[in-house]
């Protein structure tokens, strides 16, 4: 410990970052710790916002060295294709390692049945952690964010899942400081969410702020939709519409992708990233309870997805 | 010892050469305390605070949170008709704002909060990260997770009740932590007649309490959390308080304290190792500045080797920079091709700390299972993981008088205790009185990696470290 003359010049001057600045330099130091103490990381990968930021932040960290990670894109078959094409591109710009786990494989070998709503999004979890096991991944770093979700906003920013990948809220570690404990046992992974702290809005201002491009259809376009359970659902080879599911012409934009049969759109005219974080700053609407069927299937649904090994 | 009640340290809030552009235009600012002169045509970009809350079950805890959240219009449609719909079918009237924070089935089921939740919310003028830690069983390890991260703690007391042992305890804990900003809201002031003295009473007495902790600075607000008198709209029912109301404080109150108090301090989280046509020769070290700042030209030492070379340059996330300040992360370039790696730290050579393999600490065990001297255990100091014995159990603090309890054999969870621990290998550990970064420390089980207890470096409470002897009592309670 020193004196207290010697540090005379540093006291007293408190750095405040803006909360762009202050949640950036806690997600790069998120990417680093999982660097410096893993064997096998992964980033999880869509090609929607929350992980191109994370990728984004991911580059950032170790620049002007490429990132130590590879991508991992858990594929429900219902992708839209302008994310595809985007997560392609992307991929190809930066030289990246991209692997994909395929939903469709599964159903094809019999492993994995489609349900009878047609929602993929659960059977994510299957070819996820199949995937997890198979290339003994230790780390696998997932956009989640805290404010999206009431189970989310429990979770921790390194979360310990067991062998089966399986989240048991009462047995989180508590997490102290910015001392994140990455131990665990073979077998066993974590999952690391580096954008734990954002929210959907610091996430739009932080792709303004840095530029960072994105698939078309988060900004407003002429659609052809058609109305499942309260939501805009993109006709699609998936499965919709059904002969009482008439389609219309609308303008839209989506605040969240995910698989087709169940991320809807929501009327806009946003067409660029100052409409669109002006939109979301009046919202009155979360993205998932504006546009997620799966998490309206019950109050937990996403808590018990998140038990089973799910993101 | 600073005193209480001072509104601001005399600090201006220092605004970052990054001047973004504030592109938000959500919420207007509810409050409305005087714009910052210089910030009246382009205003600053939004800060972030980060602050928890502490009370006992019935003070009205998830009412305020509520309340927050639902007056500063942070809660969205769709949430609160979940809220809604989920308080009707449990035969409430109105909606159990409670129902916001309980986001797990057993929670809901059973009407218990189990673990600290983080809430987020925002003004035109600041971020808020709110670790909403819960009053019930596991409540001293909750609330430390909570305030470890915090710079601000919200207190919460019962008007009716005063300061009773849990105030003290909540208190102790903040202390403990080096929360440097403490709120106490006085609830429930309807059912005293919104009564001047008894706020007063109140105030005085907690401010005393905490003054000898060595908490720097308490605001005291009298509030309904239930009627929302002072929490985001002013009471029109008490006149005579002429402060902010809890929203305006935390929007206003100025945020940076984390290290103020100590100079420069650079763990290596990771090299950056390049060799490319445009990059011939890059040899980096990643990290965030944990205290203070650098700046291109400093001579620097390396510890534990204790080698000294130059900074020659900084990369903030691919910018060169001259002066990088904490909490930024960036990459360090040296003057020398040192044996540096992950774990290392750098440190400003005029004011470089010292290695110890003996570090006396408070703790607070958080793990179900007790710590006992003997016990092998891993100490996790900031980018450095090493293998250490717990050599002694000094004593075990009771939080709520602060009477120190000599040699209690082992700690439970829960419990607060001064420790001495034997590194295998040395560490450069702060007083965590100079550095919550650099002074904090885990001890982790080796056979399964669970956490088992927070550690701080040197005394427990500001108040009596290095401070003169004073009081008899104190010397006597506080010098561990």
């Amino acid at each position: 410990m020193t004196s207290s003359t010697a540090v005379a010049e540093e006291v007293g001057r408190p750095c405040v970052l803006t909360h762009l600045d202050a949640l950036e330099s806690e997600a790069v130091h998120i990417f680093r710790e999982v660097a410096g103490e893993f064997e096998r990381p992964v980033i999880l990968f869509s090609g929607g916002k929350d992980s191109i930021v994370m990728l984004h932040l991911a580059l950032k960290a170790f620049a002007p060295a490429p990132a130590p990670f590879g991508l991992l894109h858990v594929d429900t078959g219902h992708n839209f294709p302008e994310v595809l094409a985007h997560r392609d591109r992307v991929v190809a710009e930066h030289s990246l390692r991209l692997q994909v786990a395929s939903v469709q494989d599964y159903i094809d070998r019999g492993e994995l049945r489609e349900r009878p709503d047609g929602t993929r999004n659960p059977l994510q979890t299957a070819p996820l952690t199949h995937a997890i096991r198979e290339q003994r991944f230790d780390a696998v770093f997932g956009g989640g964010r805290r404010d999206e979700e009431k189970a989310r906003a429990k979770e921790r920013v390194f979360s310990l899942r067991d062998e089966f990948s399986q989240w048991d809220p009462r047995r989180q570690r508590p997490e102290l400081w910015n001392l994140y404990n990455g131990r665990h046992a073979p077998g066993e992974h974590v999952r690391v969410f580096p954008l734990s702290n954002w929210t959907e809005l610091d996430v739009w201002q932080y792709i303004a702020r840095e530029g960072i491009g994105l698939p078309e259809i988060y900004f407003a376009h002429e659609r052809e939709v058609f109305l499942r359970g309260g939501m805009w659902l993109t006709a699609g080879a998936w499965g919709g519409p059904k002969d009482d599911e008439p389609v219309q012409k609308r303008r839209v934009r989506y605040r969240t992708v995910g698989d087709m049969s169940c991320t809807g759109a929501v009327d806009s005219d946003a067409v660029d990233l100052d409409a669109v974080i002006a939109e979301i700053s009046a919202s009155r609407l979360t993205e998932r309870g504006a546009t997620r069927a799966d998490d309206r299937l019950s109050e937990t649904s996403m808590e018990d997805r998140k038990r089973e090994g799910y993101f | 010892m600073t005193s209480t009640t001072e509104q601001t340290t005399g600090t201006t809030e220092q605004r970052t050469a990054d001047t973004e552009q504030p592109t938000g235009t959500g919420d207007q600012p509810t409050g409305t305390a005087e714009q910052p002169t210089a910030a009246a045509e382009q205003p600053a970009a939004a800060t972030l605070l980060r602050f928890a809350t502490a009370g006992s079950v019935d003070d009205g805890k998830s009412t305020l949170v509520g309340r927050l959240l639902h007056d500063s219009k942070s809660v969205p449609a769709d949430q609160l008709e979940a809220v809604e719909h989920a308080s009707r079918s449990r035969g409430q009237d109105a909606p159990d704002l409670a129902l916001l924070t309980d986001g797990l089935r057993a929670e809901r089921e059973q009407g218990i909060t189990i673990d600290v939740a983080y809430r987020y919310f925002a003004t035109a003028r600041r971020r808020f990260i709110l670790a909403d830690t819960p009053g019930h069983v596991q409540y001293t390890r909750n609330m430390v997770t909570g305030a470890s991260t915090a710079e601000l703690t919200v207190v919460l007391v019962d008007a009716r009740n005063g300061v009773v042992e849990q105030t003290r305890r909540h208190a102790a804990v903040a202390a403990l932590l080096r929360v440097p900003l403490v709120v106490l809201a006085v609830n429930k002031m309807d059912l005293v007649g919104y009564a001047e003295e008894t706020f007063a009473a109140i105030a005085d007495e907690f401010t005393a309490y905490a003054t000898k902790l060595g908490v720097p600075e308490v605001a005291a607000i009298p509030i309904s959390a239930l009627r929302g008198d002072n929490v985001v709209e002013p009471s029109s029912h008490m006149d005579w308080y002429g402060g902010p109301t809890v929203l305006e404080h935390l929007e206003t109150v100025p945020v940076g304290h984390e290290t103020a108090g100590c100079p420069a301090r650079f763990p290596v989280q990771y090299v950056i190792r390049l060799q490319t046509p445009e990059h011939p020769d890059y040899r980096g070290y990643a990290g965030q500045i944990a205290a203070g700042s650098f700046r291109v030209g400093q001579e620097v030492t390396v510890l534990p080797s204790g080698r000294t070379t130059a900074v020659t340059g900084i990369d903030l996330l691919g910018e060169s920079v001259d002066v990088a300040r904490s909490p930024q992360s960036v990459t360090l370039r040296l003057a020398d091709q040192l044996d540096v790696s992950r774990g290392d730290l750098i440190a400003p050579t005029a004011s470089a700390p010292a290695v110890t393999q003996d570090i006396e600490a408070t703790v607070c065990h958080v793990a179900d299972r007790p710590l006992t001297p003997g016990a092998r255990v891993l100490v996790k100091h900031a980018t450095r993981t090493v293998r250490a014995i717990v050599k002694d159990i000094v004593s075990r603090v009771a939080l709520d008088d602060l009477s120190p309890c000599p040699a209690p054999g082992s700690l439970a969870a829960n419990d607060i205790g001064q420790v001495v621990i034997r590194t295998a290998e040395p560490l450069p550990v702060d007083g965590y009185a100079d550095s919550r970064r650099t002074g904090s420390f885990l001890l982790i089980d080796p056979a399964d990696g669970a956490t088992l207890t927070a550690g701080m470096a040197g005394h427990a409470f500001a108040g009596q470290a290095a401070e003169e002897p004073a009081k008899a009592e104190d010397a006597e309670g506080w010098d561990f």
